[in-house]
């Protein structure tokens, strides 16, 4: 499992540049799936049939996308400007990229001998920032990369202190993940697994997926915020690492069915799965866009806790990760949602 | 070695001044092949001696500094986030940078980045303050407190790579660049003729105020001292006037810190081997180990030679790799013209 997570998380695919960890998803699940579809978007979704007599129809999501960059602008000394996806421009000085999978960068700032004292307190814009290829030439730039390249971060998928491992795009390979694992099992009820493209440009793939799929019920799987962490006061932490896969009661993009949050939690505690309801309102996911479709979709989320996602480096508890799996497994093998 | 393998090797290292020792045991094994002695002293500094045997010389002193900028730990909370103080670093760049904390264990941490689901309006336009952000070690309480205590060193975790052509990017290489440089110098002087009596010192605490050169510096007693550094590089952001060009040669610095005719000497050399250079006009301070050098015993006369480094004092330095091997080969020619009571030592 932690191979499959270090394989998916250390693949880049920003928003609107998922191929490469479709290709990768596509070869983990298929001796488990009875058929695959790639949408006109980019969504990979693999069907699954159930054993029972009259199955219904789950559709499971997790996005492949993560947050980045994409080259805007080629500089006349090499540098290049970008455009960014679902960062905070302050976590992006000092840190290296690679450009369209292959081209290493840095984005640096000026040195901090050569600032006024004041600048050190002051914001700088990701309009002030470019990233810097080695090029000495806007030529030589334009030999390495081109207009419209997606970039991301370089982070290594590693274990770090006690059961956890540090990674970039755990929001949302973690959910992938997930279902990758989930996929590995039988189930009484078919599974339209959608990993989805485009998430982070605002829930953009899992809307015209779940059109097609028309799902009996959705749940998406998701990398959440995990703000146990100092500076946010004990009643904001949306989640706490360690605790379980948390179920979201509401967010900003959805309402979950109250039928699917108690078949969770029946699920949970019947095979004593530890978990945590989300405690924030805060962030959106496709379950917005899958409740929505049709004449409305009764939806779920459920998360594995992340902290720090859409930074360069995210920390996981692998014990949540697992604990995930094992819910939404024994949710799916009970078949009681739906009817 | 190769020169991009010696830094590979030494950049990884963690040595925040006043704890080298770790880069100072690589270094010294390194220096081992091409010097004829390495000694190490009480703060660590690295001496390898070289000579073509005879008259000896002048002794001519080269120094470049090991150590790095880091942090250090203040704080251990309930929940096992450290608090930290950096030395010598923009704050702004610290959200998002993995890091290594050198406890009883050296640990790896993260510098934790809030996520903007959960910022406040408005709060993405104010810079993060060091004091609002906490080490992550993903470990409890009681188990940080096994390996960590305050006062604990902590350094960046950004490994040395190649980027397009002869660009490399990491941390450290402020100034252990300088140190490759004088692998580079050993390396040519092998192929040139001297009289000198050369001594090549990887230095420790330039950052806290050249203290490792200082003592090596009176401890060697040279006639000629050579200190080696990084300068600012070209970068969109940076004033034109404060920066020399990545890949243009390496930069002799010029001003009061340094010896008029040595320096001169420099660049006659580096134009009769038609080696680029670029002259660097350093008004006072040069903040290098030239610094403490030309003052030391009697004086020292001091020139200085810098590799333009970009991003200094982040994890993003970047050099290109020919400025550093030209800068090796041009002080090994500086020292291979020098000669016993050579005119250009007077005033």
């Amino acid at each position: 499992m932690l191979q499959l997570l270090k394989s998916l998380t250390e693949t880049d695919g920003v928003s609107g540049d998922e191929g490469r960890v479709r290709e990768f998803i596509k070869k983990e699940i298929s001796p488990y799936v009875d058929k695959m579809i790639t949408d006109s978007m980019g969504n990979l979704i693999a069907v699954k049939k159930g054993s029972a007599e009259n199955p219904k129809k789950v559709m499971l999501d997790a996005h492949m996308d993560e947050v980045g960059l994409i080259i805007t602008h080629i500089c006349d000394d090499g540098m290049l400007k970008f455009g960014v996806i679902g960062i905070d421009q302050r976590v992006l000085l000092s840190k290296r990229v690679m450009i369209a999978g292959r081209v290493p960068g840095v984005l640096g700032i000026k040195a901090i001998h050569l600032q006024k004292r004041d600048e050190r307190n002051r914001v700088v814009k990701a309009d002030d920032m470019y990233i810097d290829i080695g090029a000495r030439s806007k030529e030589e730039a334009e030999g390495l990369v081109s207009l419209g390249d997606y970039a991301t971060f370089t982070t290594e998928c590693e274990d770090i202190g006690s059961g956890r491992i540090k990674a970039k795009a755990l929001d949302d390979r973690a959910g992938c993940a997930v279902l990758i694992e989930v996929l590995k099992d039988n189930y009484p009820d078919d599974l339209y697994v959608n990993f989805a493209v485009q998430e982070e440009a605002g829930l953009r793939g899992a809307g015209i997926a779940a059109y097609r799929i028309n799902p009996d019920i959705g749940l998406a799987l998701e990398g959440t915020t995990c703000s146990d962490v100092p500076g946010a006061d004990e009643h904001m932490y949306s989640t706490v690492m360690g605790c379980g896969p948390a179920i979201s009661i509401i967010d900003r993009s959805s309402y979950s069915s109250k039928d699917i949050v108690n078949g969770l939690i029946d699920a949970a505690e019947d095979a004593g799965i530890p978990y945590q309801m989300k405690r924030t309102m805060t962030g959106g996911n496709d379950a917005g866009m899958i409740q929505r479709t049709h004449e409305g979709v009764k939806t779920g989320v459920v998360s594995v806790p992340v902290r720090y996602i859409h930074s360069p480096a995210a920390i996981m508890d692998v014990t949540d990760f697992e604990n995930t799996v094992s819910l939404i497994k024994e949710f799916l093998k009970k078949g009681a949602c739906c009817k | 070695m190769d020169i991009f393998d010696f830094l590979s090797r030494v950049n990884n290292l963690s040595g925040i001044s006043g704890y080298e020792k770790n880069v100072s045991d690589v270094v010294a094994d390194i220096f081992k092949e091409y010097c004829d002695e390495v000694t190490v002293d009480s703060f660590y500094n690295v001496t390898g001696k070289k000579s073509m045997g005879g008259g000896r010389n002048p002794r001519v002193m080269l120094a470049a500094h090991m150590d790095e900028v880091g942090m250090l730990v203040t704080g251990i909370d309930d929940k096992g986030f450290l608090s930290f103080e950096g030395i010598g670093l923009d704050q702004r760049i610290l959200p998002g940078q993995e890091v290594r904390v050198h406890g009883r264990k050296e640990l790896l941490g993260l510098i934790g980045a809030k996520p903007p689901h959960l910022q406040k309006p408005g709060e993405a336009n104010k810079a993060v303050d060091i004091k609002d952000l906490a080490i992550d070690l993903a470990m409890d309480c009681d188990d940080v407190k096994k390996f960590v205590r305050v006062g604990d060193t902590i350094t960046f975790k950004s490994p040395v790579i190649h980027m397009n052509g002869n660009r490399i990017t990491g941390k450290s290489l402020d100034d252990r660049a300088g140190v490759a440089v004088m692998v580079q110098a050993m390396k040519e002087l092998d192929h040139l003729n001297y009289g000198a009596e050369v001594r090549f010192v990887a230095t420790t605490q330039e950052e806290l105020g050249s203290r490792g050169a200082q003592i090596s510096t009176y401890d060697n007693l040279p006639d000629v001292g050579i200190a080696i550094d990084v300068t600012h590089g070209d970068t969109p952001d940076a004033p034109k006037e404060q920066t020399c060009i990545l890949g243009k040669g390496p930069a002799v610095g010029m001003g009061p810190n340094m010896h008029p005719k040595l320096t001169h000497r420099m660049m006659d050399m580096a134009k009769e081997y038609g080696i680029a250079y670029q002259p660097e006009v350093i008004p006072g301070h040069s903040g290098t180990d030239a610094w403490v050098m030309q003052v030391t015993r009697s004086g020292v006369p001091t020139v200085l030679v810098s590799v333009p480094l970009r991003y200094m004092h982040t994890t993003v330095e970047t050099m290109d790799l020919n400025d550093i091997k030209n800068a090796g080969r041009l002080i090994a020619l500086f020292i291979s013209s020098l000669k016993e009571a050579d005119e250009c030592f007077n005033y």
